[in-house]
């Protein structure tokens, strides 16, 4: 090696701030944090706990806390995912992938339910709960018996159908040659002819530029308006119904976050998971037109009960608790005041 | 090179033609009304506001159409779906702030800076726990790369069917980050040698994962807490994601709070359900992440049609690709009989955007627009169709197929397929 070589590495090395030498950032995690968050489950097993579950309790559990969305054989409601069959519709034009028709492995099922279901209270489950659950999919996807109970200890035994069926990436051997030809610049075809058009389907949302550009024009044609404030409500209204804190209703509508994944309020509220809310508090239950309500929440409506605000407390409290058999697979709230927010909140965008 | 078109004599003959169309708009103009424009608007007379009347600025009033869109029937509920850039209404290369697409499996995460921990643990010599202000202190960089969605374009697999290249084609971003090199943050908890993948973990409620393997990890990923110069909007994974440049966008793990370095990948939900491609015969592709060269034209394109009627016209469009840069898109105004060169145009960078520019002259009649696009591999977008060839059409994801827009004699602009 040169002089001037050997100094220019060495220079360059003196330069850089960068080496493989730990700058002391950071601190150690300790055993009991990395339990707490390190809860990845791998093909092989590692990351799984001690535990184990039945497909009749999964079923139960299921039931209670998946089915709304997945449906009650895991046949998916609404464009929610599809969790069973399937099976043989891969090469369809119209494939249904469900853990027992694609998924290659079942510990990608117990760690997805463990990490981020049910949706909207994720990582709520025991480490039994998930096992449990896991069996039943097993069950919905004619994998097992009901006899079956999944464990820590034969986990490793089981296996989906489709594992086997999947290849790594191999675009560059497949497609590069193909893809990197020197393609035709002039007289590449003799004509060319519109085969489809998207306007034939027309699923395009509405609101474009163009179809605005288009409203505004026909706008202009009419009088100038000045731009629309913000509404406002008029100060009759005020006076006439009781002030509630700005910053309560701001507060519920936080807390409410809580339950959007199931429902809806305002005008333009639709029934989901569960039923619209306009108008729940001092509302009569199970009201809402086309919601199917479990039979103890149509018993009560049919009872006469009314979501007064200590009623209506007391479910969100605990729903479980107050309603045994209730759909609302929500745990419930814990503290008073984000009760009080949230019902100020839901009295609020009601109007 | 549109040099034939500056120097050639069509454009001789329109500029001739364009002095004689100008001269008797202003002698039609002499007899008619002025311009209502031409006015001594309040704008001229009144004072506008102080410094401080907009603290964080916001677009003027008048661009209020200039917004992520989503598509309801897409998915089952906004907590888990995505918006789209409104690639149509932009230029230039980067995407402001505001406008970047969102994807969602949980919602939004609105994190407190405060309270968020980056976990290093796994394969490494010391297992870490890293603060916002311990993340700050390791040497950075900024890079502008950018973030496509494996599923742009994943609804046109069985043809045409969204009216608008926001929709077609706005899962993509590109803006400046500024983070740390992920290499320095895995050097710190020190790689043991059998750590051969790395899962990055979000904090949100979908707990998002990623097997990542330790090549790409220590080559070019960052820790980003800046786009753009500002913090991270929420949108995007405030206050730290993952950057993972030229592949698919569900690994840039958003609200990042932790990494394991194991030594064989996790095989999760992500990339075992979603993001593989299944092919005609119902085998799979895994591991796909690299995203392919692609291009689209931005305007012309059915939400920004030709408004001013025949003459001058400028097409431009954005490319690029997940293995480098784009020096050079062919566009076509025929549906592919003749193609012409684009002028590339603006900063260029490997993985991140490329802008080009068509500036023709349109003679008033229906044009089929196309561009495709090369990268530095050597790579050429490819058809439609030759996908579909290789790949059958229950693929989802990296479609980065030829799109084709019909513009019709008003100067409306179409989704189509063409022969």
């Amino acid at each position: 090696m040169s002089r001037f070589l050997k100094l220019a590495l060495l220079a360059s090395a003196m330069a850089s701030p960068l080496t493989a030498e730990p700058l002391g950032l950071g601190r150690t995690a300790t055993t009991e944090e990395i339990a707490l968050w390190d809860i990845d489950v791998r093909p092989d097993g590692l990351g799984l706990p001690e535990g184990n579950g039945d497909v009749m309790t999964g079923d139960k559990i299921y039931t209670e806390k998946c089915s709304a969305c997945h449906g009650v054989f895991g046949e998916g409601t609404g464009r929610w995912p599809v969790l069973a069959g399937g099976q043989g519709s891969l090469t369809d034009a119209r494939p249904v992938k469900t853990i027992g028709s694609y998924w290659p492995y079942l510990s990608t099922v117990y760690d997805y339910i463990n990490r981020a279901m049910p949706f909207g209270d994720a990582q709520s489950l025991t480490d039994d709960e998930v096992y449990a659950i896991t069996a039943y999919l097993l069950y919905l996807n004619d994998e097992v018996d009901e006899e079956f109970v999944l464990s820590s200890g034969n986990f490793a035994e089981a296996r989906l159908p489709n594992d086997g069926a999947f290849k790594p990436d191999d675009r560059s051997e497949v497609e590069f040659a193909a893809f990197k030809e020197e393609p035709c610049m002039s007289d590449c075809k003799p004509s060319v002819e519109i085969t489809m058009r998207a306007a034939v389907l027309d699923v395009t949302p509405e609101e474009t530029a163009a179809k605005a550009a288009a409203k505004a024009e026909e706008a202009q044609a009419a009088e100038p308006t000045p731009e629309a404030p913000p509404a406002e409500a008029p100060a009759v209204e005020v006076t006439e119904a009781p002030a509630i804190d700005p910053a309560l209703i701001k507060a519920g509508e936080k807390v409410f976050r809580k339950c959007k994944s199931c429902h809806q309020i305002g005008a333009k509220a639709k029934n989901r998971v569960g039923p619209v809310l306009n108008g729940i508090v001092d509302g009569p239950a199970g009201a809402v037109k086309d919601f199917r309500y479990s039979k103890p929440m149509a018993a009560a409506a049919e009872a006469g009960l009314v979501w007064t605000e200590s009623e209506l407390s007391a479910f969100l409290g605990n729903p479980k608790g107050y309603m045994k058999g209730t759909k609302m697979s929500f745990r419930g709230v814990r503290k008073e005041e984000d009760i009080a927010a949230l019902i100020a909140y839901l009295r609020d965008a009601s109007e | 090179m549109t040099d034939e078109k500056q120097t050639g004599p069509s454009r001789r003959a329109f500029l001739t033609g364009a002095g004689a169309a100008a001269a008797g708009t202003l002698a039609g103009r002499a007899s008619a009304q002025t311009d209502p424009a031409i006015a001594i608007h309040p704008w001229m007379q009144e004072l506008g506001d102080g410094v401080d009347a907009a603290p964080y600025g916001m677009p003027s009033p008048h661009e209020a159409d200039v917004k992520r869109r989503t598509v309801e029937w897409l998915t089952a509920d906004p907590v888990s779906s995505i918006n789209f850039t409104p690639l149509h209404d932009l230029d230039g290369t980067i995407t402001p702030n505001g406008l970047c697409f969102e994807r969602h499996h949980s919602g939004v995460a609105r994190v407190d800076p405060a309270q968020h921990r980056l976990m290093i643990n796994g394969l490494v010599d010391k297992s870490l726990v890293l603060t916002m202000e311990d993340l700050k202190r390791f040497p950075r960089q900024n890079h502008v790369y950018f973030l496509e969605c494996a599923a742009n374009s994943g609804m046109e697999w069985r043809g045409s069917q969204l009216n608008g290249c926001q929709f077609t084609h706005g899962m993509i971003h590109n803006v400046m980050y500024t983070g740390v090199p992920l290499r320095l943050v895995l050097e710190e908890a020190g790689i043991k040698p059998e750590g051969k993948w790395l899962l990055a973990e979000g904090a949100d409620a979908a707990a998002m994962t990623r097997s990542i393997p330790m090549e790409k990890a220590l080559d070019d990923c960052l820790v980003a807490f800046k786009m753009n110069g500002e913090a991270l909007r929420p949108e995007q994974g405030y206050p730290v994601r993952l950057v993972v440049p030229g592949w698919e966008g569900n690994m840039w793990v958003k609200w990042l709070r932790r990494l394991e370095v194991g030594d064989q990948p996790w095989h999760h939900r992500e990339e075992t359900s979603k993001y593989t491609d299944l092919m005609a015969n119902g085998v799979a592709r895994r591991f796909t992440w690299e995203m392919d060269a692609k291009s689209v034209i931005t305007s012309p394109s059915p939400q920004a049609p030709i408004t001013h009627g025949p003459g001058p016209t400028v097409l431009t469009g954005l490319a690029w690709s997940g293995r480098g840069t784009i020096p050079r898109v062919d566009v076509t105004l025929d549906g592919g009989i003749t193609w012409h060169q684009a002028r590339m145009d603006g900063p260029s960078t490997p993985k991140a955007l490329h802008r080009f520019y068509y500036d023709f002259e349109w003679d008033g009649k229906p044009l089929l627009l196309q561009s495709r696009a090369h990268d530095s591999t050597g790579y050429v977008q490819p058809t439609k169709n030759a996908l579909r060839e290789i790949r059958g059409e229950n693929s989802i994801y990296h479609n980065n197929g030829i799109q084709t827009w019909a513009v019709d004699a008003d100067g409306k602009a179409e989704n189509v397929e063409i022969s």
